[in-house]
């Protein structure tokens, strides 16, 4: 590679913190050298390596970019390509203590805009930071200091946004009776630290299992069980899982996606702080059964604690001999490793994803081809969601015929739904797939204060809105598609009579702006149109007429959802459209 | 002595409901162009894999949820394909209008004037406001200069810069969302950045964003006039690897030197030598 | 290479080979050939391992897997080294050095001292990456050994390319798609000079001129004779100018004065001729020696053809006007001939092409219009319906072998002259930077960002020692000379070792340090012994503004 170094140096703590994740630089012994190939494929440790300096000095400097790319052999453009496609990472001045204070739907409805005003006046550095996946307390902030780490608190207010803490918060409240909970039913019950409570809540008697009946049979199970994804796409896990299991390998991955950035889901969360072995048994079962050495969990950057417990977790697992080579004494090999995301929403696109891990921008491809043939690294791999893996837990479990009987036909098993806004008690709630939407609603406790409903937005950001009319709609993947509704990542999101949706869609609108990937024309630009035209109705200085606008908005949507290359951009316009439709107070009519 | 001819299978599909055959591993797009269809392509080039960026080659395919790029999905046996049906131009057209929109466009070619004309395209009705990527165009050497108003992200130069072609990897895309943009590493300038100057961004720039220095101030002096050029093919009087050059002329004077895109030994590539050494012929120090 | 002088692959081949050898010296394909070099990165990212033999971890041995830094001028010493390890551990190719060579005991006794422990003496190279070399190319399916030659490299066949063809013979990797020996050349037509003739001992299309059966034939059509004995190449002609046997020179587009080794002897040559004859595009330092001046019109400015480093024949044409007085080079010799009482027509370009294609076989096929059509045509092309040819040699995978056999030439370390003593600790290298070209007669033409002046380039830690810092001025002396240079340093280099480039003569007359490339004993061109006087005392450190290129 043709690197020229930058003139700057990196620090000391810079080089120590980059050392300690890559060992010590090699001296140039001016004979011999090795690189190529296997130099290159050390790029994979990009992100890590950028997070190291992150966390250590709380930016990229100039001299800490260079150090990497000097040891990664990444050309120093590309390593600023990937660093100012982070939201987290800076590649500015570096800063003190940051404040990250969620504006999105949920928490600006509850207080995210007071929350920037006193900190507008304090010492702290802030920024305004999509949805953090503590709707259920809003409004919420994270914090970060270089060389401290990085916290969560919430709900937060102007009085406590300021006093800046590490302490892990408590994981959510499950508000459901223990009988009625199968991939809740850990969560807050036992320690999530602990391996020994992992086993003595019947933990790793799965993968026992899983091996009595081999990858042949898990598969088989799985497709016989109906289980389809959690993360959005409604995929046959069967399919998926025989797909990897059937690609010539060894070299092959599997895939937990945790990155959950969708506005107004943290399901993921849960279950990761609070049953991270559960994770990770169904990862090697995973592993097992596709034929694959290697995995990954894909943690959003945000989520600190889910990430500690689940790192934590792999290192005991590793120790007690159930991950590493012949795990469970069983003639198989199986590593999992941590990946952590850095701030950016399309990261949980698949493909993104793969290319976050791999070292490169997190830009989706075009699909085909799919995962089980070309993922990772160029390598067939699994991927699924972490609510997703953990039904496959149940499956394997309980059977494929127990599984399959909760449900309906179509949609088998429980399912989460991440509640949150103006309900009573919001939280994630487990219920078998066809509980209604009122039915749900009534879980939580109804809208809060007792006030009429306005609308639920299903879905998230990328989601629709329903109206009261559609409280009878069983949330089942083919009855929301029917009404032309989604569920999406699970995330239900509760407005009252008094909401004004002016601003929710325009915040919708910035969404999908600052987490487009920029690459394809009808998002990258789509979505900056489609903000300027929800700003212009909302001051009311429409280009012609009000139809005029509400047409263009139409075209926007139409070419985004038509010829995008992934569904951030396909759903962009999503519930702003459907805003549209059921004339919500507040929307473009 | 040739290679031994390899078994070349074909396929078979339907484009505007007549039949093409074309050889397995073509794009829909060679089938599409085999059918005698121009459809317009931005991000693709001929020399490159298909960036997948702008979707102005998007057509439909039956069972498809959503349009397909042309340029890179890959034929398969019986697809249905239909280039003119009102959502695929709609798209068409409306990409259009949002490149026009966001960048400026006139100098991009005849070509992409005619595809805007042809699709209907109005980018002004996103108004005066709309945002834009306007901005000063960076002249930091006498070789070529980067007028990234006219950009519009089409990722041809980063990856010609980068694993397509040359390998030096000196730009980026930096940033994300409309802010994304092409960048050196901190922005610094071009001289400071790792480039070799071997123009083979500017080889694959279709807006004439990049550009080469003379065209670049003959076109703001109003004196580039390519109807008054002549193209005259010729090697390279450089190293001894042969790569073809194509002189560009204008009143006895070279003022641009490309290579041909379809030639071999060069894919259109050229060092700096090659590109920008041809300031000595006519040059003042002759005998 | 076995006869015709060229290399026996295409730059496709090296996109789908399975292992490339770049074996350099003194220069760098990165930069020196950077389109050959997309060719070779091709390669590499459809898989292909790469090593890289070069003194210097140049930005081309960044890209290798492995890169093995040998002293100057003991590339023999470590190709004897891996042809001992091949045929140690019997991963030659036996079949094809039994059906296909000659000499191979000789060989196989010849390298039998070249242990690994002993290379890695003479190299610098540890044993172990010698032994990987060795392996990888006699099991790699197919392999490219390229090498690209110093500028001042005067012969076709130094013994350093022996010792590499020798390696391919061994392995079978030499006349198969895929596997081949690649020099790449380092002007637009030296192929194609050498293709026309332009050596002391050829007749177009690599015919002998002593072959009095060829030579008639060109006697018949050009109705004139032909010297039955070969001519002297440049050393030799170097010699009898010494000797006062050559004392007129006619000179074309060459600027010997700036780019031959050791300059001071070269000027006392030209200076001491009778009558010197330059013709050239510009008034360089050789023309402004010369008692005639002939301007000739330059590149973009005639028609004719080069030959590229793959054989590839292509056209080259006019696109703009000479200027003033200039001629093409066929005009000018027309009328040279006329003057002495010749009845010449000038030729087109295209007449005197035809009839060489009558007389060289090689190019037999290879009109003007074929030319045209297909972008180049790669010989031999002997007819015109012949397609061309992708690689030579593919004769020697025939059973049984039809023509003559490849020989093996057992050759021997021989390391440079100039030995490293206290007194001159230092090795220096010459060669060439990506922007610029050999003297830089054309490409000091042109405003390059790129452009690196006449530097000397020193490692680091020689500048630490010698007290020096980027950007001072130091004394530069070898056994021949003395010259002035600013420093810079270069992390690619290892201490011991320098480098300057041979692009600004005027400035920096390397020449002026360098050997003669005609002492026999030289083996490679360049690799003269240094010794540094720093200009005034040793300052404080301060930072450097440029940007170094990174060892990685
Ligand atoms: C913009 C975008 C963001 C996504 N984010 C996530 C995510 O955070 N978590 C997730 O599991 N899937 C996410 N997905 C879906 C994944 O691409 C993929 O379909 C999913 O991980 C597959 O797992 P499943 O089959 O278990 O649902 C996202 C998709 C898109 C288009
Ligand atoms: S739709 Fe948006 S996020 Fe997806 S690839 Fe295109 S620009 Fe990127
Ligand atoms: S001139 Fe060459 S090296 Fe420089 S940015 Fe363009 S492609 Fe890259
Ligand atoms: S500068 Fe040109 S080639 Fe590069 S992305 Fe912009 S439009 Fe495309
Ligand atoms: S945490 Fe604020 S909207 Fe989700
Ligand atoms: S030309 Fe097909 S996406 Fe740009």
């Amino acid at each position: 590679m043709d690197l020229r170094a930058l003139l700057d140096r990196p620090t000391d703590a810079e080089r120590l913190a980059v050392d300690d994740l890559l060992g010590p630089s090699e001296e140039f012994n001016g004979r011999v050298a090795y690189g190529g190939h296997e130099a290159r494929a050390r790029r994979q440790l990009l992100l890590p390596a950028l997070h190291a300096c992150q966390d250590a000095v709380g930016s990229i400097s100039r001299g800490a970019l260079g150090y990497i790319s000097e040891r990664l052999t990444v050309p120093p453009a590309e390593l600023y390509g990937v660093a100012t496609f982070y939201s987290l990472f800076n590649t500015d001045e570096a800063r003190g203590t940051t404040v990250h204070v969620c504006d999105d739907i949920v928490c600006s409805q509850y207080g995210a805009k007071g929350l920037l005003q006193t900190l507008e006046g304090s010492e702290l550095s802030w920024e305004a930071s999509p949805c953090l996946g503590q709707c259920e307390r809003a409004p919420a902030v994270m914090f970060h200091s270089p060389g401290e780490g990085y916290g969560n608190a919430a709900p937060v207010d102007s009085d406590t946004v300021g006093n800046v803490v590490f302490d892990e918060l408590p994981h959510g409240v499950v508000h459901q009776d223990q009988s009625q909970l199968r991939l809740l039913r850990r969560i807050g019950r036992i320690d999530p630290t602990s391996l020994e409570a992992y086993r003595g809540s019947g933990g790793y008697q799965t993968l026992t299992r899983a091996i009595e009946l081999g990858p042949d049979g898990v598969i088989s199970a799985l497709d016989e069980s109906g289980l389809k994804g959690r993360g959005g796409a409604a995929f046959p896990i069967g399919i998926k899982w025989r797909g990897v299991a059937d690609a010539p390998g060894p070299d092959k991955y599997v895939i937990a996606n945790g990155d959950e950035s969708e506005p107004g889901t943290f399901k993921d969360r849960l279950l990761m702080e609070g049953d991270p072995f559960a994770v990770i048994e169904a990862m090697t079962i995973y592993g097992f059964a596709t034929g694959s050495t290697k995995g990954y969990i894909y943690v959003r950057g945000e989520y600190p604690t889910a990430e500690k417990r689940l790192r934590d977790a792999i290192v005991m697992a590793s120790e007690a001999g159930l991950l590493g080579t012949r795990v469970a004494n069983a003639g198989f090999d199986f590593d999992l490793e941590v990946r952590r995301g850095a701030g950016a929403y399309i990261c949980g696109e698949e493909t993104a994803l793969f290319a976050s891990i791999e070292g490169y921008r997190g830009e989706p491809r075009q699909k085909p081809p799919f995962p089980t043939q070309h993922g990772v690294f160029g390598r067939p791999t699994g991927i699924n969601n972490i609510e997703t893996l953990l039904a496959a837990l149940e499956v394997i479990e309980g059977g494929a015929g127990e599984f399959a009987r909760v449900g309906t036909e179509q949609s088998t098993g429980p399912k989460l739904f991440c509640v949150s806004g103006a309900v009573e008690k919001p939280g994630v709630f487990e219920v078998p797939f066809g509980t209604t939407l009122g039915e749900i609603l009534a879980l939580a406790g109804g809208v809060r204060g007792g006030r009429g409903l306005g609308a639920v937005l299903l879905g998230g950001a990328a989601g629709v809105f329903v109206d009261f009319s559609f409280l009878d709609m069983p949330l089942t993947f083919e009855d929301t598609r029917e009404a032309g509704a989604t569920l999406g990542s699970g995330a239900v999101i509760v407005f009252d009579e008094n909401c004004d949706f002016g601003p929710v869609l325009r915040r919708i609108a910035r969404f999908f702006e600052e987490e487009s990937c920029g690459q394809c024309v009808p998002c990258r630009i789509g979505t900056v149109r489609q903000s300027e035209a929800l700003a212009r109705l909302n001051d009311g200085e429409t280009l012609g007429t009000v139809a005029d606008e509400l047409e263009r908005l139409d075209d926007l949507a139409r070419v985004m959802t038509d010829a995008s290359i992934c569904g951030l951009g396909q759903t962009a316009a999503s519930a702003i459209q459907s805003a549209i439709r059921l004339q919500l107070r507040g929307a473009p009519a | 002595m040739t290679m031994t001819e390899r078994e070349i299978s074909t396929i078979t599909a339907q484009v505007n409901g007549e039949v093409v055959e074309v050889p397995d591993g073509s794009t829909i797009l060679d089938a599409c162009r085999q059918a005698g269809l121009d459809l317009p392509t931005l991000c693709y080039g001929p020399t490159m894999t298909a960036a997948n960026a702008c979707r102005v080659c998007v057509v439909e395919l039956e069972g498809s949820r959503t349009l397909v790029p042309s340029c890179s999905r890959k034929l398969e046996e019986g697809m249905d394909i239909r280039t003119g049906t009102e959502r695929a131009e709609h798209s068409r057209r409306l990409v259009m209008e949002l490149l026009g929109s966001a960048s400026e466009l006139d100098r991009s070619g005849d070509q992409l004037d005619s595809w805007i004309e042809d699709a209907g395209a109005e980018p002004s009705r996103f108004g005066p406001k709309a945002a834009t990527v306007a901005a000063q165009p960076k002249i930091e050497d006498d070789l070529y200069v980067r007028d990234y108003g006219r950009c519009i992200l089409c990722y041809r130069c980063v990856d010609a810069c980068g694993v397509e072609h040359q390998n030096t990897f000196a730009i980026t895309v930096a940033g994300r969302g409309f802010e994304a943009h092409i960048s050196t590493e901190f922005d610094v300038a071009l001289p400071d950045s790792a480039c070799v100057y071997c123009g083979n961004c500017i080889a694959v720039c279709p807006t004439g964003a990049l550009v080469g220095k003379v065209e670049f101030d003959m076109r703001e002096d109003d004196t580039w006039d390519e109807s008054r050029q002549g193209v005259t093919r010729t090697v390279c009087a450089y190293c001894g690897v042969g790569c073809n050059l194509d002189l560009h002329t204008q009143d006895g004077k070279i003022v641009n030197v490309t290579s041909p895109h379809d030639h071999d030994v060069t894919l259109g590539n050229l060092c700096i030598k090659g590109r920008f050494g041809w300031s000595y012929v006519s040059s003042a120090g002759d005998v | 290479m076995f006869g015709a002088g060229g290399g026996t692959s295409s730059y496709r081949e090296i996109e789908e080979t399975d292992l490339i050898i770049m074996w350099g010296w003194g220069s760098n394909a990165r930069e020196a050939h950077p389109i050959f070099f997309h060719h070779v990165l091709k390669g590499v990212h459809n898989g292909a391992r790469m090593f890289a033999v070069d003194p210097r971890r140049t930005s081309s041995a960044a890209w290798a897997d492995v890169w093995l830094g040998i002293d100057v001028g003991s590339d023999i010493a470590l190709a004897n080294a891996v042809g001992r390890e091949i045929i140690h551990h019997g991963l030659q190719n036996q079949e094809f050095i039994d059906e296909a060579t000659e000499g191979f005991e000789e060989y196989a006794a010849g390298v039998e001292k070249y242990t690994l422990e002993k290379a890695e003496e003479i190299t610098g190279v540890p044993a172990e990456a010698i032994r990987q070399l060795a392996h990888e190319y006699a099991n790699a399916d197919t392999a490219q050994l390229c090498w690209t030659l110093g500028i001042t490299e005067h012969h076709n066949a130094t013994d350093n390319v022996l010792a590499l063809i020798n390696l391919s013979l061994l392995t079978g990797h030499v006349g198969r798609y895929g596997s081949g020996l690649v020099p790449v050349r380092g002007q637009n037509n030296v192929q194609g000079g050498g293709d026309m003739g332009a050596l002391p001992n050829k007749l177009p299309g690599f015919q002998d001129v002593e072959d009095s059966e060829k030579r008639a034939r060109f006697e018949a059509v050009w109705g004139a004779e032909v010297p039955s004995k070969a001519g002297k190449h440049i050393s030799l002609m170097h010699e009898a100018m010494d000797d006062g046997d050559l004392t007129a020179l006619y000179i074309i587009g060459e600027n010997p004065l700036q780019s031959e080794a050791d300059s001071t002897e070269m000027l006392r040559r030209l200076t001491n001729l009778d009558f010197l004859v330059v013709q050239d595009i510009f008034l360089t330092a050789t023309a402004e020696l010369a008692d005639v001046v002939l301007p000739a019109a330059g590149w973009g400015e005639t028609e004719g053809t080069f030959t590229s480093s793959e054989r590839r024949v292509q056209r080259v044409r006019r696109a703009v006007d000479p200027p003033g007085e200039a001629h093409d080079d066929i005009a000018i010799l027309s009328a040279v001939a006329r003057a002495m009482g010749y009845p010449w027509v000038t030729p087109t370009a295209e007449e005197a092409w035809d009839e060489m294609r009558q007389l060289s076989p090689l190019h037999g096929g290879m009109t003007y219009a074929r030319l045209e059509e297909s972008g180049g045509l790669q010989w031999p092309c002997p007819d015109e319906d012949h397609p061309g040819s992708l690689f030579l040699h593919g004769r020697l995978w025939e059973r049984p072998i039809a023509s003559r056999r490849a020989p093996f030439h057992a050759v021997e370390d021989d390391p440079p002259v100039d030995t490293l003593t206290e007194e001159y600790p230092i090795r220096l290298t010459t060669g060439r930077r990506l922007d610029s070209f050999n003297t830089g007669v054309q490409s000091g033409r042109y405003s390059s960002p790129r452009r690196i002046p006449g530097v000397l380039d020193l490692s680091p830690e020689d500048g630490a020692s010698i007290g020096v810092f980027e950007g001072d001025r130091v004394t530069v002396t070898s056994r021949r000379g003395s010259l002035e240079a600013p420093v810079r340093f270069d992390r690619s280099l290892r201490p011991g070792l320098a480098f300057m480039s041979v692009h600004f003569p005027d400035d920096v007359d390397v020449n002026v340090l360098t050997l003669d490339a005609w002492d026999p004993k030289s083996g490679t061109a360049s690799g003269s012994s240094l010794w540094f006087l720093p200009d005034g005392p040793p300052r404080s450190p301060r930072s450097s503004h440029r940007r170094g290129a990174v060892g990685c």
